[in-house]
């Protein structure tokens, strides 16, 4: 199979359903003739012209609301909006409209809405360039947040993101747009559905969940694990809302032990709700607690020194696993 | 509502020497500025964002207030205002290298972010324009003590397209509050051009809706600046209500140290941009009128160069912020915690 990039992988699962669906369109800051800042819609432009790829001012509530409108008549917006730390100036949009339209409507109105951009910790990106907050969105019924971590998984889920009826927020790691991996050909129409997680490295002794970069994190770490016997399966769920917890609690039959790997926060995190299903459906299973690795609760900071010691690493997620294998 | 200052001989009650300090604070900042990005290509520094190219427009309106008193609410160009307000070279570079005895944030804000409590800076914000309404709060709670603080915001042309750019003018207006809007209109958002953000000729125009006065200037002429900006601060002084100043400026950087101003302006219009600029014009106004020298000009230049190298090396040797301090300042040092 070909290798490309994430973006690449990205760009070319919105290029088709574009050309598939007269529907779709892209609205964001120099996303046009631009390419976008993250080169999301390199070449897209050219293609498809400023009616499809519209360019607007800085004004996060004010495109948002701008597509909310769009996607109740039956568009399909995708919004750019390059950091999710930029796209909380429309929380209330996303909460009271967006989230709640289908619902207020009694499901009269669609809300085939995207809205994608970047999170994560890296490159000294400080306070507002970092934010990862999906597991605060999943705690907003009417959302889908989609957490694509292979270039694979990228196209697939944006492709599904656009089809869906369901407002969709698509969230990528800032730190994976430019990794490179295994993608089918163009013609291969692969849909990759939300709720439905991917097992990357099978194991016996500890379950792993990890979300976004840190998948990546805990596979190096289980590899150099596996080198000392321990046996890491490390799972991807890919999307954090729907959440698949059928996956998860089949490995932890497998395995009776749990970690959480994430660079969100720890508090009302991801891990605290997973933990908790764990304890409700499957608390017999377990030969220890369930543990969690998370970044540290501070807004991110500037400073190199500073942002390397927020997030989990590689050694962090070593030391946490063998102390769980040791309980 | 909206005019355009169009005043060649403008006639300002500022001392040859004001003048020449005004001068010598645009070359200040040019100067640190261009350090910034050195220190950015060079590697040391993850990040740089430039005011270059707006300094004339700062200059003016700075010395229209008085720092002794009034308060700045910038963006992350205000790099001229932060320094008339206070902020020193040595607080630059400190803010820049990110060090822990950074005065702005201890090395958890991007440079850019100029902020001083004991300056009364206040600090800034990387998503656009949520400045503006912060900067109309003040002056509400400077009105509510009955004082005749002035508060001075900066921002650019793309913040105008914000809701809180018209939120903050709205409430501004109605109280009668004592706000300087100062919109350094250089053409971009970025990457996108002033014809794709708004329908209107000029940002001065937006004044009408407010009922408040819009002047347009040109922002490279900081003495124009200053007398547009000293009838506003006058103004605001007396309680009669803010004004909207747009000072038409030159981005003359990239938009910030990650962008590539080359995807989207032609090598023509980049030779253009960079064939007049603040310095020059402000110099040739100073010169006209006899209030430079060449000689002053030279020892100014030598003592700003001696400086900048004094500020980057007191941050280079200054210690980075301790990963044990991470957490500090989430709460309030007696507050609870999760």
């Amino acid at each position: 199979m070909r290798e490309i990039t994430y973006t690449e992988a990205a760009r070319e699962g919105l290029d088709e359903e574009m050309a598939r669906d007269s529907s779709v369109f892209v609205v964001g800051e120099g996303i046009g003739k631009r390419g976008g800042n993250f080169n999301t819609t390199l070449g897209l432009f050219d293609k498809y012209g400023p009616q499809r790829l519209r360019d607007t001012p800085i004004a996060e509530r004010g495109f948002i609301g701008m597509c909310t409108g769009a996607a109740m008549t039956g568009t399909r917006p995708v919004v750019d909006f390059m950091f999710f730390d930029f796209i909380l100036d429309a929380t209330g949009e996303m909460i009271n409209q967006i989230a709640k339209m289908q619902y207020m409507s009694s499901g009269r109105l669609k809300m085939p809405i995207v809205l994608r951009g970047c999170v994560g910790v890296g490159g000294s990106s400080a306070t507002h360039h970092s934010g990862n907050y999906y597991s605060f969105y999943s705690h907003v019924p009417g959302w889908r947040v989609v957490l694509p971590t292979t270039p694979r998984d990228a196209k697939g889920l944006l492709k599904s993101a656009i089809r869906s009826d369901d407002p969709v927020l698509f969230l990528e790691h800032k730190l994976l747009l430019n990794t490179r991996g295994e993608v089918p050909d163009p013609d291969v129409d692969e849909l990759i559905p939300f709720g439905k997680a991917s097992v990357r490295r099978e194991g016996t002794d500890v379950t792993a969940v990890a979300f976004g970069m840190m998948v990546n994190r805990t596979l190096e770490a289980a590899e150099t694990l596996a080198q000392d016997g321990i046996r890491v399966e490390v799972i991807d769920p890919r999307s954090v809302a729907p959440l698949d917890m059928e996956t998860i609690l089949e490995s932890l039959a497998k395995t009776g032990r749990m970690v959480i790997v994430d660079e969100d926060y720890g508090p009302a995190g991801m891990g605290a709700e997973i933990a908790a299903l764990v304890a409700d459906r499957a608390f017999d299973e377990l030969d220890a607690p369930v543990r969690r690795v998370n970044g540290v609760h501070t807004p991110i900071p500037y400073s190199p020194p500073l942002e390397a010691a927020v997030v989990p690493n590689r050694d962090t997620i070593i030391g946490a696993i063998r102390d769980l294998v040791a309980e | 509502m909206a005019t355009v200052s169009g005043r060649p001989d403008v006639d300002v009650d500022l001392t040859h020497e004001q003048l020449r300090e005004m001068y010598e604070l645009m070359l200040l900042a040019r100067a640190l500025d261009e350090r910034m990005w050195l220190l950015n290509r060079a590697g040391q520094a993850p990040f740089a964002v430039s005011g270059q190219g707006h300094e004339g427009a700062q200059a003016g309106a700075g010395f229209a207030l008085d720092p002794s008193k009034d308060w700045l609410v910038p963006y992350y160009r205000d790099l001229t205002l932060a320094l008339r307000f206070g902020t020193s070279p040595r607080d630059v570079m400190l803010h820049m290298l990110a060090r822990a005895a950074d005065p702005n944030s201890g090395g958890r804000q991007m440079p850019g972010h100029y902020s001083s409590k004991a300056h009364r800076i206040l600090s800034g914000s990387s998503p656009i324009a949520t400045q503006i309404p912060h900067a109309t709060g003040i002056a509400f709670a400077a009105k509510a003590r009955g004082e005749d603080t002035v508060v001075i915001t900066g921002f650019g042309d793309g913040a105008t397209s914000e809701g809180d750019f018209h939120e903050a003018m709205n409430f501004a207006s109605i109280y009668k509050l004592g706000v300087i809007f100062l919109c350094e209109n250089n053409g971009y958002a970025i990457s996108v051009p002033q014809k794709k953000q708004m329908a209107v000729e000029r940002v001065a125009d937006y004044a009408k809706g407010y009922d408040m006065p819009g002047v347009t200037v040109d922002g490279l002429d900081a003495v124009e600046v200053y007398a547009v900006a000293k009838e506003a601060v006058d103004r605001a002084r007396r309680g009669e209500g803010p004004t909207l100043i747009e000072a038409i400026v030159r981005r003359l950087t990239p938009h910030s140290s990650d962008d590539d101003d080359r995807t989207y302006r032609s090598a023509e219009e980049l030779e253009d941009m960079h064939s007049s600029g603040p310095l020059r014009v402000t110099r040739n106004r100073l010169m006209e009128i006899g209030a430079l020298s060449d000689d002053w000009e030279q020892e100014t230049k030598e003592r700003i160069k001696t400086l900048v190298n004094d500020a980057t090396e007191h941050a280079e040797q200054s210690p980075l912020p301790d990963p044990g301090t991470l957490a500090d300042h989430v709460y309030a040092k007696d507050g609870s915690r999760m």
